[in-house]
């Protein structure tokens, strides 16, 4: 039971990252970011591919690649929108085309270059911190640790910089914002960008636990998509809350109701859903959003 | 004063949050009139017609139309029941042609044409009523604003409807739209009868046979426009004395 | 709504139909499956397209028909006709059921109350191991296959059945949108409120729409099952949500024949890729990129768009 709430936690740490990503994309640019999971896939075979450059010294090549990998997709992603998202005014339809391809061909050269098996990276460190019930992966405590740490450095950027100000205005009314000489193209590459680095610094942290594998952004981009419209666009409080809920849903309906897992997954599904059903606008979010 | 009422509305409230915005309003109206309802910006005007069109669920309350009680009905079934409504903000098919437009009103409303070319002609006409016959295959979003304004209360009457609730429908209006707007609504009754939320004085004097003043969410007076004017606090409150 | 599209949807099925005689056999195969998928697509397009629902979980549509046919034909023993009928109606209920409660939501919520259903859908289909086998399917036996005497396995026989299904299908949907209750769908994309002020009850309308939408997405997952003697988990999966979503985009949302045109050419993008280089995806994600920049309504959309007003 407590392990599961610790797996949970870890889940619910990754993912609150690379949906805290998706909703800046979404809550300020309003796109619809189907390749968002293949950002978060790019970092995790990335951190593989710079980790394998150092083989004698893991925790070098691991903290080398926390800073290259989420700069890399960071530049992938800004590419994307200034070559192509931006030419199709941020329209939703159109967009939701366009990153489908962009889904495709990350997909496809994370194939063609990493190959189809799975690959594991070397945690940087390796101790059991013994808890007062049982012992645990001290990596997997830092990782709950760093990402708490990214999300407080996103939510002081948010809201206690000039930065976050001129998002959250461009969010508000695009058109206004131009008015008062914000260079929202610059804003909008700055965001994809960062919520593409997101997702790959989330994955990167995830990656020792679980492999790299060049299909692996299905089930981030799924997940986060639900955590970002379960806690309310826009709220980063909610965003947190649900992806705790999400993150530890489908252990706790196992361990507490004593459902075999798949039941438990069904189960957790169908609640999201009514969830949804009965609080459209999210569970933090405010009503008419 | 028409011996049947059409709409009859008692002890209405809605509250935003703490915000009285609607707090306990009678209103009746009768069948054949031009009801102006005036009062000051935020005095819960646009609220209170919400209301009687079913736009927005009484907190409590009750609407009975021509004696039935629709206090709980939704608000596409009022339509049906003769209630129309025009929108304070104009909201057209804006990317849609003025025809289709129109025919989504007709197709639906009491007159309910069988047939393409019944279909038609019930557009034409509905079309020619507010001077629109030849604008039928624009996109309407492509309008001037006098004629979306004109193409909204349009719809309304292409309903066919026994009240047409009219939110600010002269603002931002030219001298000649505006008598051409009084005009039109001059000439509903006593098929349709009016609800009409105006703040041009010339407008509302002109036209309705009575007048309901709001102000903070209740009414301050009620009657035929010369005891209106008369009124010392509908004066004070509104008028400006 | 308007007027005229009739000659052009003719021709295209004259075209399709010329083809049973015409085409080499491996696209006559080919278009088989694309008529089924065509089906698919085109009662997606009339939820999203014309409605503006953006569904995210019509593959429990295409499941609830492929697999409501296959166990109409295998557990019931029922003939084709009558499993093509339960596939058809199965896809109308699921779309049905899943309406009642997803569209008291809009917009993204829709999206993903859409998309929980239908992931619910296939975790059941793979938790149902002993009656579906998984992601490995069901194979329907021949004997199921047979209509009359004829082997619906045989490419010579099924081209006009699923030619018959699509147009069928295509005509529905031109008649539907150029009707009275076509033009009150349209209402809710363009204007929601203003349509409800109009006395339609917003609700009913997309309901009605999103069953439609169902059933034909019911009608398309029964013909493949029984076309292509498969039933599996993969054919429920978001994948099978997004990919009439991409086609109806790429041929244009809100156009009768779009989403044909963008299934045939999704299909021989990645057929034509595929046989240029291993990297198949790579090339048919940068052409979705390119097509998307020059025809961002996409191609009957921008077509329509820059004056071709015939275009149906
Ligand atoms: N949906 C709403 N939520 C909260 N407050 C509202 C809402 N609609 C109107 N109000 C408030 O109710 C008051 C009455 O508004 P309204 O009926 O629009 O006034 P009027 O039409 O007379 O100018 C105003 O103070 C307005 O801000
Ligand atoms: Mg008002």
């Amino acid at each position: 039971m407590l392990l599961a709430l610790m797996e949970g936690l870890v889940s619910a740490a990754v993912l609150a990252l690379t949906a805290v990503g998706l909703s800046l994309t979404f809550g300020v640019m309003r796109v619809v970011n189907v390749a968002h999971g293949e950002f978060f896939m790019l970092g995790a075979v990335l951190a593989w591919f710079v980790t394998q450059a150092f083989p004698g010294a893991p925790a070098l090549g691991f903290a080398l690649a926390l800073v290259v990998c989420p700069l890399c997709v960071a530049a992938i992603a800004v590419l994307a929108d200034l070559l192509v998202l931006k030419r199709l005014a941020y329209e939703p339809a159109p967009t939701i085309v366009a990153t489908i391809g962009l889904l495709y061909v990350l997909q496809q050269a994370a194939l063609s270059l990493f190959g189809p098996d799975a690959r594991p990276v070397a945690p940087p460190f390796d101790f059991r911190v013994q808890l007062p019930w049982f012992g645990y992966s001290g990596y997997k405590l830092c990782v709950i640790l760093a990402a708490l740490a990214l999300l407080g450095l996103v939510w002081a950027l948010l809201s206690r910089t000039r930065i976050g100000l001129v998002m959250r205005a461009t969010r508000i009314d695009r058109e206004m914002a131009r008015a008062f000489a914000i260079n929202v193209d610059l804003v909008y590459a700055g965001v994809f960008g960062l919520g593409a680095g997101l997702a790959a610094v989330a994955a990167v942290l995830i990656v020792p636990i679980r492999q790299a594998h060049y299909l692996m952004g299905a089930d981030p981009l799924l997940l986060s998509f639900i955590v970002v419209i379960i806690g309310g666009l826009g709220s980063l409080r909610g965003t947190l809350a649900a992806a705790l809920l999400i993150g530890l849903m489908d252990g706790l309906l196992s361990t507490a109701l004593f459902l075999p897992p798949t039941v438990a997954r069904i189960a957790a599904t169908l609640l999201v859903a009514l969830v949804l059903v009965f609080r459209p606008q999210g569970l933090l979010g405010k009503a008419a959003a | 004063m028409a011996a049947l009422t059409l709409l009859e509305a008692r002890g209405l409230v809605c509250h935003f949050g703490g915000l009285r915005a609607v707090d306990g309003v009678d209103i009746d109206l009768a069948p054949d009139e031009v009801h102006a309802l005036i009062g000051p910006n935020g005095a819960g005007k646009s609220t209170l017609v919400g209301l009687l069109a079913g736009r927005i669920a009484a907190q409590a309350g009750s609407i009975r139309l021509g004696g039935r009680d629709i206090t709980r009905l939704p608000a596409h079934r009022r339509v049906r029941q003769g209630i129309a409504y025009t929108f304070q903000i104009t909201q057209i098919f804006a990317r849609l042609s003025v025809f289709d437009n129109m025919a989504l009103a007709v197709q639906g409303g009491a007159a309910r044409p069988g047939g393409r070319p019944a279909l038609k002609r019930e557009v034409a006409g509905a079309l020619d009523r507010v001077g629109l016959a030849d604008r039928a295959g624009e996109v309407a979003g492509t309008l001037s604003y006098g004629h979306q304004r004109l193409l909204e209360i349009a719809l309304g009457l292409a309903l066919r409807p026994r009240l047409l609730i009219l939110d600010e429908p002269t603002q931002g209006l030219a001298a000649a739209e505006i008598a051409a707007f009084k005009r039109l609504v001059a000439g509903l009754p006593p098929r349709t009868a009016v609800l009409l939320i105006e703040h041009n004085m010339e407008v509302v004097m002109e036209l309705a046979q009575r007048i309901t003043v709001l102000n903070f969410g209740q009414v301050l007076a009620s009657g035929p426009p010369a005891a209106i004017r008369a009124d010392a606090a509908v004066q004070a409150a509104y008028l400006g004395g | 709504m308007r007027g005229g599209g009739l000659l052009p949807v003719a021709g295209l099925l004259g075209v399709l139909a010329a083809g049973q005689w015409l085409l080499p056999a491996y696209h006559h195969a080919n278009l088989v499956r694309i008529m089924v998928l065509a089906l698919y697509a085109t009662g997606y397009n009339i939820a999203f397209g014309y409605t503006g629902l953006l569904s995210l979980g019509h593959a429990l549509f295409f499941a609830a028909g492929l697999y409501g046919a296959s166990f109409a034909a295998t557990l019931a023993g029922l003939p084709p006709g009558a499993a093509l009928a339960a596939g058809t109606a199965a896809g109308g209920l699921a779309a049905a059921a899943v309406g009642v409660l997803a569209l008291r939501t809009a917009g993204v919520a829709f999206m993903i109350v859409t998309l929980m259903f239908a992931q619910a859908g296939w975790l059941a289909i793979l938790a149902l191991g002993p009656w579906t086998r998984g992601d490995e399917g069901i194979v329907l036996p021949d004997a199921a296959r047979a209509l009359a005497g004829f082997d619906l396995s045989d490419d010579a026989v099924r081209y006009p059945l699923a030619l018959a299904l699509f147009a069928a299908g295509l005509l529905a949907c031109l008649w539907l949108v150029r009707s009275r209750a076509g033009r009150v769908m349209v209402a809710m994309r363009e204007n929601e409120e203003r349509a409800r002020m109009l006395g339609y009850d917003p609700f009913r309308v997309k309901l009605a729409a999103l069953a439609i939408s169902g059933t034909y997405a019911g009608a398309a997952g029964a013909a493949y099952a029984l076309m292509f003697g498969y039933a599996g988990a993969s054919l429920a999966s978001v994948q099978y949500s997004i990919l009439p979503l991409l086609w109806v985009l790429v041929g244009g949302a809100g156009t009768v024949a779009g989403p044909f045109v963008g299934c045939l050419l999704m299909f021989y993008l990645i057929d034509y890729a595929s046989s240029l280089t291993s990297a198949t995806l790579l090339l048919v994600g940068l052409a979705l990129l390119v097509l998307v920049l020059f025809a961002p309504r996409g191609i009957l959309g921008t077509l329509r768009e820059k004056g071709v007003r015939w275009l149906p």
